[in-house]
């Protein structure tokens, strides 16, 4: 088991080290044309241009730029060069909104989701698991912004209703009762879909694995229909569900909640990478990239051992 | 032989596959798992109902330009900022022009830059659905922009299939080093949490265009969000079929097929894809919901398609500025992506169903 | 007399299926006392699967019918309720399937799984009951059984996986072990081993088992009585003796001729039955053996009745042929080119 861990830990290592090319290929190489005017934005000043011509310096071959570029991200220094900000500063100060996003929809979406898949499938077939299966087509079919903005107008101060703020996000040290009551709606947002998507996952899941060989034995063994669909069915239903999450909650954390911070303007991470699109700020995409890919191979790694502690079949090879 | 006890002809064993025939009942009847699957698609009611309604938002986007020339006479991207309009005879400005009164001692606020909603049939075929914030009509931009919209996920879908077909073919068949290369390939690409690679790419592509070598695409083009979403979801369903040719090559057909003489292209395309095909048909259905959506997402962001080309992700962005006022023209557009969306599906899972159903088929007898 | 364990009357099994309705199981009847072995021999579609998982009360569903009567120890299985099934289940009526790989959980511990099931009828520690599973598979032939009692299945090898099966199934010491194809999917010489193991677990558990398999070479090593079963009908009865030495239909002729013979001096064809086995949906008109029986005559267009025709009262038959025309033509189905019409 310890040399399977270090093994997936190796290989985390050269997908990062790769990451940071892809990176590096996607901002510096792929526009093509003059990379310190790109870099400047747009809203470069012939200083700008030149002192970025010469930090860079872009007489270097391409691997040393990559180098240099690593460097300056690992080192901290990586600058944005539309407001002159610390990127990896601006990074750290936006994952306490995305953290608190993040894991209170990853609660939500998790519990809710198995929640719903397995009534869906311990019905199947029945009126409930229809409507159920109905709302779960419609909550994966909705476009996130388009949801957070209808819940706006419909519960927010500026819409029709007024129980809820019009987004911004409270920091819990602050004064949590008011950072819960900023989050509840983005937590809804961000979970509908992902609530959706799980629970028809599962629900397939269950439907195929009551199939199985060893869930007829274990009728035959004469147990209790609970025990049967706790022990035997969700054991290994839900094994390919922990591998979602873990990289869903990755993806999220990673940035991937860019269209709800985006709605409700939350200030995290994501929401840096939304206006770094706007300004076409290159080092502030990159970093945000860089953060959010790291977060998902490492996420990665941890599924994976996880599910070779769910099943013992893997842990040979 | 002699005869039986009761004085009948001879028989022969022949005689029993002569006498089967004849019976006609007796005989289990084979039917390609195609046919089952088609006829288990007709009996469902729903799936063909929403497939009917995707079908005819379709077919509306394809009208556009129909619309335009009968309906509302205003382009896509007729802008009209100071325009005024005849509502039932009263001249209406097409975007609010704010102002303050006093009225019974209460001061009395109109928000200015608001567009007018939904005018419906009232001002003679303009301004059906409302106006955007630049006085364009939202039912001719809805129409046009969801040929955009429907264009790029269609096209980005069959380019990420295509190109997971082949490489999981590759991977799978002769594993090794090529298997190697393309699955780090995957991983790599599956390292990037979708949205941001989207944005990524898209911002990036955005700026200059892409201008390398034979290939000048303007950043403006609709083929940079092709490119970027088709590129983004390959693993999605690259690794899936990977696994599924993986499996269907240890198989004893496979061993046949060779010791045949049966080369390796023909041995891909002859014996590998039909039997990948129901896969790949199912997942092209889940990722055309999922590039639909993802279009959406990065349009929305501003890095996928650029204005002043319309798209329905476009359009949600455009009226989140004057939602408090007017939230029609967020409504409509997303209304539009919800609904195509859940057409594709529920006639994705439909098209599931069919070709693998569950024994949970009820028939009361 | 012994007594008698489990009394099957008149069952029918039916299911819907969106192609139609499939008799599955058409009036089977069949007695099995304590002690005894029954084997039920049949090629796949006959019904023989379904008759014993319908026994566990495994076919019951929203598309399964059943008439008739199973009646276990005087109770009918078919009528109890769904919870008071689950006490017969493993603590009455024990069942081994055909896979052992894919019939053990794979993320759980042999030994749980025996664990497991003790416990799930008797009120024993897990102490207590670990110890009585290291018995188990000592008894059942596994070497080791401290050690291996905290491996995973997949650390097992297919005829192990097998053993430890028929440990799960005799842990409560039920009375009645039914066997489904235990010995297909594993090797000649484990399928030998494992037939052993049964007739000699039979004993020491002093139970009854249903066999059930396609292949007459096993069943002639173990069974008392055999049934013989054929598109969801019992289409001859008697002892091994009756059906080896005095096979009356022409099915079991087939069956018995298809079997390899290492004692024919002379290279001949495998005799093989022509035709198919019937669509258990569209069946056809009067003996369902009849399209595909070579001395199939008018009067097999009424179904015979399961009836005594020979001396021996217990050998049941459902063929109109003369016994006489039988007994003197079968040996050129059984053994072409070798006996000579009489």
């Amino acid at each position: 088991m310890v040399a399977f861990i270090i093994r997936r830990l190796i290989g985390m290592l050269l997908v990062l080290v790769a990451v940071s090319f892809i990176v590096y290929l996607i901002f510096i190489v792929i526009p093509g044309g003059d990379p310190a005017l790109r870099i400047a934005g747009r809203v470069a000043t012939p200083a700008n241009i030149a002192s970025i011509r010469h930090k860079l310096g872009l007489d270097h071959n391409v691997i040393v730029q990559w180098f240099d570029m690593v460097k300056s991200l690992l080192s901290g220094t990586l600058i944005s060069y539309y407001d002159g900000t610390n990127v990896v500063q601006q990074i750290k100060e936006g994952l306490p909104a995305t953290f608190s996003l993040c894991i209170g929809a990853g609660i939500i979406w998790l519990g809710f989701g198995i929640l719903v898949g397995t009534i869906s499938a311990v019905t199947a077939g029945r009126a409930t698991d229809r409507v159920i299966t109905g709302l779960a087509l419609i909550g994966i079919s909705l476009p996130v912004a388009w949801l957070g903005l209808i819940l706006l107008y419909l519960f927010a101060e500026n819409g029709l209703g007024s129980w809820f703020p019009p987004g911004g996000y409270v920091p819990l040290t602050q004064d949590p009762y008011q950072w819960f009551l900023h989050l509840i709606l983005p937590w809804f947002t961000l979970a509908v879909l992902f609530i959706g998507f799980y629970g028809r996952v599962l629900r397939s899941n269950i439907l195929d694995t009551i199939n199985e060989d060893f869930v007829r034995t274990a009728k035959a063994k004469g147990l209790t229909s609970r025990r049967i669909l706790v022990k035997h069915v969700l054991r290994a239903s839900l094994i390919p569900i922990v591998t979602l999450f873990g990289l869903d909650f990755a993806a999220v954390l990673g940035g991937g909640a860019i269209i709800t911070e985006a709605v409700y303007t939350l200030h995290g991470v994501g929401y840096l990478a939304y206006q770094a699109i706007g300004t076409q700020d290159l080092p502030t995409l990159m970093g945000v990239t860089l953060y959010g890919a790291a977060f998902i191979v490492f996420f990665s790694t941890l599924v994976d051992v996880a599910y070779a502690y769910l099943d013992p079949r893997i842990r040979l090879t | 032989m002699a005869t039986t006890g009761t004085g009948q002809e001879e028989f022969t064993l022949d005689t029993a596959s002569e006498l089967a025939e004849e019976e006609g009942g007796a005989r289990i009847e084979g039917r390609s798992p195609w046919a089952l699957a088609g006829r288990r698609l007709r009996r469902n009611r729903f799936a063909l109902a929403f497939l009917g309604l995707f079908i005819v938002i379709v077919v509306a986007c394809l009208l556009a330009g129909v619309y335009v020339n009968h309906v509302s006479n205003l382009g896509e991207n007729d802008t009209n900022t100071d325009g005024l309009i005849t509502v039932n005879g009263n001249k209406v400005h097409v975007i609010s022009q704010g102002h303050t009164s006093i009225k019974n001692g209460q001061v009395q606020i109109v928000p200015g830059g608001v567009p007018i909603g939904p005018q419906w049939g009232n001002a003679g075929g303009k301004y059906i659905l409302g106006a955007d914030q630049l006085g364009r009509d939202t039912a001719t931009r809805l129409l046009y922009g969801g040929r955009n919209s429907l264009f790029i996920g269609f096209t980005s879908a069959l380019i990420c299939t295509f190109l997971s077909v082949v490489f999981a073919l590759l991977a799978g068949y002769f594993g090794g080093a090529t298997d190697w290369i393309i699955s780090r390939v995957f991983d790599l690409i599956w390292a990037f949490p979708v949205v941001l690679l989207g944005i990524a790419l898209g911002t990036a592509l955005s700026l200059n265009g892409f201008h390398h070598g034979p290939i000048n695409i303007s950043g403006d083009s609709l083929w940079i969000p092709i490119g970027v979403i088709s590129f983004v979801f390959i693993p999605y369903i690259g690794r899936p079929l990977r696994g599924q040719v993986l499996a269907l090559r240890q198989r004893e057909f496979i061993e046949a097929a060779t010791a045949q003489g049966a080369g390796s292209l023909r041995i891909m395309f002859s014996e590998l894809l039909p039997n990948i095909a129901s896969s790949v048909l199912v997942l092209f259905t889940l990722i055309v919901a999922s590039t639909i959506l993802t279009e959406a997402a990065l349009s929305f962001l501003g890095a996928g398609v650029q204005p002043p080309n319309p798209s329905w992700g476009t359009m949600i962005a455009d009226g989140q500025g004057t939602l408090a006022n007017n939230p029609w023209l967020s409504l409509w557009a997303g209304l539009m992506l919800a609904l195509t969306v859940l057409s594709i599906n529920v006639f994705g899972d439909g098209l599931r169903d069919a070709l693998d159903p569950r024994a949970k088929v009820r028939i009361e007898h | 007399m012994a007594e008698r364990l489990l009394e099957v009357k008149n069952l029918k099994v039916r299911f819907a299926t969106e192609d139609g309705i499939v008799q599955a199981v058409d009036d089977i009847s069949f007695e099995l006392e304590r002690g005894k072995v029954l084997g039920i021999v049949g090629e796949s579609g006959s019904g023989k699967s379904v008759t014993s998982m319908t026994l566990m009360g495994l076919t019951r569903g929203v598309n399964a019918r059943f008439d008739g009567e199973v009646l276990y120890k005087g109770t009918d299985l078919l009528k109890v309720s769904d919870r008071e099934m689950q006490n017969f289940r493993g603590n009455e009526l024990g069942m081994i399937f055909q896979d052992p790989m894919t019939s053990l959980n794979p993320v759980y511990r042999i030994g749980d799984q025996i664990i497991e099931a003790i416990q799930a009828h008797e009120a024993v520690g897990k102490r207590a009951a670990r110890a009585r599973t290291v018995e188990l598979l000592r008894q059942v032939g596994i070497p080791n059984p401290e050690t291996r009692v905290d491996d995973y299945p997949h650390q097992f090898s297919g005829g192990m996986r097998q053993r430890a099966m028929i440990a799960i199934a005799l842990s409560c010491n039920p009375a009645v072990l039914i066997a489904d194809e235990p010995t297909t999917a594993l090797d000649v010489t484990i399928q030998a081993q494992i037939v052993e193991l049964i007739g000699r677990l039979k004993d020491d558990f002093d139970s009854a088992v249903i066999f059930i398999t396609h292949d007459l070479g096993v069943i002639a090593e173990i069974a008392d009585e055999i049934i013989v079963m054929y598109a969801g009908r019992v289409v001859e009865r008697g002892t091994k003796r009756n059906i080896f030495y005095d096979p009356q239909m022409p099915y079991t002729w087939g069956l018995l001729g298809s079997i390899p013979r290492l004692d024919r001096p002379r290279p001949e064809r495998l005799h093989t039955i022509e035709g198919m086995p019937p669509s258990l949906i569209n069946l056809p008109q009067g003996c369902k053996f009849r399209p595909r029986c070579p001395h199939a005559f008018e009067k097999c267009f009424e179904e015979p009745p399961l009836e005594n025709r020979v001396e021996e009262p217990g050998h049941l038959d459902r063929c109109w042929l003369d016994v006489e025309f039988k007994r003197s033509h079968r040996d050129e189905t059984i053994s072409p080119g070798s006996a000579e019409a009489a």
